[in-house]
């Protein structure tokens, strides 16, 4: 038995906003890998819960009319690496959620819970923030779009108001053609681990396959929300795709991460990943868009 | 105390029950329908001892609410069993490959067999290591486990 004071199933979208006006001290259960897990714990002890896991209409992935790609936030992580519109548009994403946890969480963890936690260790989080994702938000007055940038507000906080939920994760067409990209995730165990710190980096790369046109980069755990290393993505702009220039990325990077000491591992060290994934990661990416080293 | 009516296929046969919805889904296999293979190991989602198939993929029962398995299907490892009780080839073969020594992981280490074995596809074994990668064991070293799974895939599959 769960220390749950009451359960409220809600069977539209609508109606989960609806309860959580009704009952502000409630907490959202999507996948209920992070909630009943803290249930337990005692955190979470005698909340009272909306679930959303039945709205089957927020499961799935889909283009919308100009290509935009609408991931639905109950769509399971294990179901996003299967996909084929994943496969085709941005694989790394799939490649990153298939390093959460173990297999049986992967089929019950959800891209919206692992986000709306809003925990900088979200394998989902750091490659959503470096394809500059949009959050769509839905709430009894309409819906609104945020970067995901802007949705992370501070560790565990983002910016759902009362009464909102998460309805959609968008990727736009100018955000991923042409773009490949790769995930790096540094854990002690290559399962049921949390990631001590993580990289994600895609790039497009001019048409003679030399040069890099664009790249970004998005880290977990390198500070308190995921977040973009935008003066090494200006660094290496219009520079050859080359070992020099992954070179150059990684120190960069160290301009804008602040990752802390916690249990897992040190900022000393921390920092030491942060410029070798980058590196790394770049490289990779680099030779995904067809460049060569 | 909060209830509700649900309804599921529970190891092939249709069921109905008023639960409380405080329960996991292993409170309600194993208190109401006593169906003791699924294990309380960790109960956070670690360990894999309470793993069953719901829909045909493997969940952790003990993080998963019993009012969720309404119209699903779920199967534990007593399904596996024959008409007169024989063992299904996956579990004879955790046996003959000695796969198990308390057993307390078992069951939940052959539902995700069986989910890996339906696919029937062939798995090298670092594949299979992944795919076993959501079960602790502590005492058998997971060597023999990958064994009997890797056996009965080549097996089903018909290779040598
Ligand atoms: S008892 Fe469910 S995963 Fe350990
Ligand atoms: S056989 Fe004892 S835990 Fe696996």
């Amino acid at each position: 038995m769960y220390d749950m004071k009451a359960l409220y199933e809600a069977n539209s979208v609508r109606h989960a906003c609806e309860l959580l006006l009704a009952h502000p001290g409630a907490k959202v259960i999507a996948g209920g890998s992070d909630v009943l897990v803290q249930m337990r714990e005692g955190r979470l002890a005698g909340c009272e819960l909306v679930s959303i896991y039945g709205l089957d209409e927020l499961r799935g992935i889909s283009l919308d009319e100009d290509d935009t790609l609408r991931i639905l936030p109950l769509t399971s992580f294990s179901h996003i690496t299967k996909h084929p519109l994943i496969n085709e548009i941005i694989p790394v994403l799939g490649e990153a959620v298939d390093m959460v946890g173990g297999p049986q969480v992967r089929n019950i963890g959800t891209i919206g819970g692992n986000t709306c936690n809003g925990v900088t260790s979200a394998d989902s989080a750091s490659t959503l923030h470096a394809w500059n994702a949009v959050m769509e938000i839905t709430g009894i007055g309409g819906t609104r779009q945020l970067s995901i940038k802007e949705f992370y507000v501070s560790a565990g906080k983002v910016a759902l108001l009362p009464g909102e939920i998460l309805t959609a994760i968008l990727i736009r067409n100018a955000d991923y053609e042409g773009y490949k990209g790769h995930y790096i995730k540094y854990a002690m165990r290559n399962a049921m681990d949390i990631a001590t710190t993580g990289c994600s980096v895609n790039v497009k790369l001019t048409a003679d396959k030399k040069t890099i046109e664009d790249a970004r980069i998005a880290y977990g755990v390198a500070g308190p929300v995921p977040m973009r290393a935008p003066s090494a993505e200006a660094a290496v702009r219009g520079l050859p795709a080359n070992a020099e220039t992954a070179e150059l990325f990684g120190k960069t990077a160290l301009q804008d991460v602040n990752p802390r000491t916690s249990w897992r591992a040190n900022r000393e060290f921390r920092l030491h990943l942060c410029e070798t994934l980058a590196k790394r990661a770049l490289l990779k990416a680099i030779e995904l868009s067809g460049g060569e080293i | 105390m909060q209830t509700k009516l649900i309804k599921c296929t529970i190891n092939g046969k249709e069921r109905e029950l008023m639960i409380d919805v405080r329960a996991s889904l292993t409170d309600a296999l194993r208190n109401d329908f006593r169906l003791t293979s699924v294990k309380k190991g960790c109960e956070v989602g670690e360990c894999g001892a309470c793993n069953v198939l719901i829909d045909g993929e493997c969940f952790n029962s003990c993080i998963y609410l019993a009012v969720w398995a309404d119209g699903k299907d779920i199967r534990t490892l007593e399904s596996l069993l024959g008409e007169g009780g024989e063992l299904s080839d996956i579990q004879q073969a955790f046996v003959d490959e000695a796969a198990i020594q308390c057993g307390f992981c078992t069951p939940g280490v052959i539902m995700t067999a069986v989910e890996i074995l339906d696919t029937k596809r062939l798995y090298t074994r670092d594949e299979l290591r992944k795919l076993l990668s959501g079960h602790l064991c502590r005492c058998t070293g997971y060597e023999n486990i990958i064994n009997a799974v890797e056996k009965v895939m080549k097996k089903r599959l018909g290779l040598p």
